[in-house]
């Protein structure tokens, strides 16, 4: 099991969630986030005070997933959250010691594979 | 004090007239929440940009074109630059020509803010200001002369008591055309664009309604009959267009909505703005249950269709002003507005009057706007790209956002500025 940590452009969350749904990647949660990577920083001006906006609005998506499920997580978040532009962000994926599913009380692969109702 | 001028009336008319541009700044609100946070302040902003251009092309040649002489199609320059604008009377009222002017000012200024509707989340700032000064003298002066100041419609019979042609239909179709011309925002038919604060949206429609009290009130230029029963019609006609929204609401999705609400009003204040002075209280009241069907039904149609008109000023305004326009000639009556009767009281002139106006203002403001817009767009850029579009057009169009955290913003000194990467916020 591991857990996949996509942060991604706002703006890229929806392609992210599509790309996510063809990949059959069912259970995920999803934060907003603010953070800085290597992008160039915006400059704004508020009446008068100029200010350099250091950290941006991310999102950031946690997928838990079995062994076989990590490449395609993976490839989904590249696919829906890339523009190509510096600050497209990142993945991460660390290993996942146990999961419980609150509900049934299924624990580590049968709590990260999607049942159907 | 000028002879002929009514202090009464003067007074009235002042209050009317602030009243009325406290309209733009509603819409701005209105508009913001009905877009996504990222485009909050590019939203707003092209109402305030209305004020600013509009406001400067109307005292240049606006009001002249409007309202000096009776050509049958456009007006003379006679008061260009406000030549001759001042404490005297106009001619036809008791108030001083200047207060007359500002009055007509502030209806142009709102007209040119409606059309952003059709445009915004990617329509660039710099286009639309150029758009804004020519279409607010090309097309809202020529057909305020048209319906006001003693143009074509007007002299041939046409009613139109606070503005159904040069505002609302006006508008609505140049809105239309504005959307077919810059075209739909990239996610448009793929993605919800969702308004992002519903109470914006509520509290620009009532601070446009309450500041429509001030338009259809104030465009008797008096404290007269007329301005009496347009003023109370104004609450009439909406209240009824919003009981019928929340049962049509009802019907269609088993909740009655308060974006829906916040359409109603607006629909309800556009169908009275042509009709306010014309029409008894009780077809004013009939007259805003029936406008909230087509608008109704247009709204529901056009999220289907590809023309991403974003904001509905087809259907709020465009339709619900056609509508008014076209009330006037069934239902006006003659022992309310001592003017003239329509086909129900056995003067069917009277409804070709106003089915002749209903087919004129669309068409010239469709037109006019569409090519206006492909001139504008052969020299300049109409649209963001997409990649500006994405971030949103508070950052890319004005270095600003709305909902600013401050959480790592640097404060940069003077000699800084200009030093540090490269300002995105440069539209260029």
């Amino acid at each position: 099991m591991k857990l996949v940590i996509g942060i991604v452009r706002p703006e890229q969350a929806n392609q992210v969630l599509e790309a996510l749904h063809r990949a059959e990647v069912r259970g995920f949660s999803m934060s907003r986030v603010q953070g800085h990577g290597g992008e160039v920083e915006r400059v704004e001006t508020y009446r008068g005070t100029t200010v350099q906006m250091g950290l941006s609005e991310k999102v950031r998506f946690e997928v838990a997933v079995s062994d076989s499920f990590v490449d395609r997580a993976v490839a989904a978040i590249c696919e829906g959250g890339r523009t190509g532009e510096v600050g497209d962000g990142k993945i991460f994926v660390v290993p996942l010691d146990h999961a419980v599913r609150i509900r049934t009380g299924d624990t580590d692969e049968g709590a990260v594979t999607p049942v159907s109702r | 004090m000028n002879p002929g001028v009514d202090t009464g009336d003067t007074a009235w008319m002042l209050i009317a007239t602030a009243l009325v541009l406290m309209m733009t700044p509603a819409l701005g609100l209105f508009y913001a929440g009905l877009v996504r946070s990222k485009n909050t302040l590019n939203t707003f902003m092209m109402s305030v940009a209305a004020i600013a251009v509009a406001t400067v092309t109307w005292a240049a040649v606006g009001y002249s074109l409007a309202f000096d002489g009776d050509g049958a199609i456009i007006g003379g320059l006679g008061n260009a630059f406000m030549s001759g604008v001042d404490f005297a009377p106009r001619e036809g009222t008791t108030i001083p020509e200047l207060v007359f002017f500002a009055f007509q000012a502030t209806f142009c200024i709102i007209t040119v803010a409606l059309i952003s509707g059709a445009v915004v989340e990617r329509m660039r700032f710099g286009a639309f200001l150029v758009f804004a000064a020519l279409w607010s003298v090309l097309v809202y002066a020529v057909l305020a002369h048209w319906a006001f100041g003693g143009g074509w419609l007007i002299s041939g019979g046409t009613l139109d008591f606070a503005g159904g042609v040069p505002v609302e239909m006006a508008s609505g179709f140049s809105a239309l055309a504005a959307a077919l011309v810059v075209g739909a925002r990239k996610e448009w038919g793929r993605q919800a664009l969702l308004p992002h604060n519903a109470v914006y949206v509520l509290l620009g429609a009532g601070l446009l309604w309450f500041g429509w009290f001030g338009f259809n009130g104030g465009s008797g230029f008096s404290t007269g009959d007329p301005s009496v029963l347009a003023f109370t019609n104004t609450l009439l006609c909406p209240a009824c267009t919003l009981i019928v929204w929340f049962a049509l609401d009802l019907i269609r999705g088993r909740k009655v909505t308060a974006i829906g609400a916040a359409t109603a009003i607006i629909v309800g204040c556009v169908a009275i703005t042509p009709a306010g002075g014309y029409v008894s209280p009780g077809w004013a009241m009939l007259l805003g249950a029936l406008a909230a069907l087509p608008s109704y039904a247009i709204i529901v149609w056009r999220t289907r269709t590809r023309v991403d008109e974003t904001l509905d000023v087809l259907a709020a305004h465009g339709t619900a002003g056609f509508f008014g326009i076209l009330f006037i000639g069934f239902f006006a009556q003659a022992d309310w507005n001592g003017v003239s009767d329509g086909l129900f009281y056995g003067n069917a002139a009277q409804l070709g009057d106003q089915a002749l106006a209903a087919l004129a203002a669309p068409v010239y403001a469709f037109v006019v706007t569409f090519v206006l817009l492909k001139l504008i767009g052969a020299v300049m850029p109409l649209r963001a790209s997409d990649r500006e579009e994405a971030m949103g057009m508070d950052v890319v169009q004005h270095g600003e956002e709305a909902y600013v955290t401050g959480e790592g913003a640097i404060l940069l000194l003077p000699d800084d500025v200009g030093k540090v990467g490269v300002p995105v916020a440069d539209p260029g």
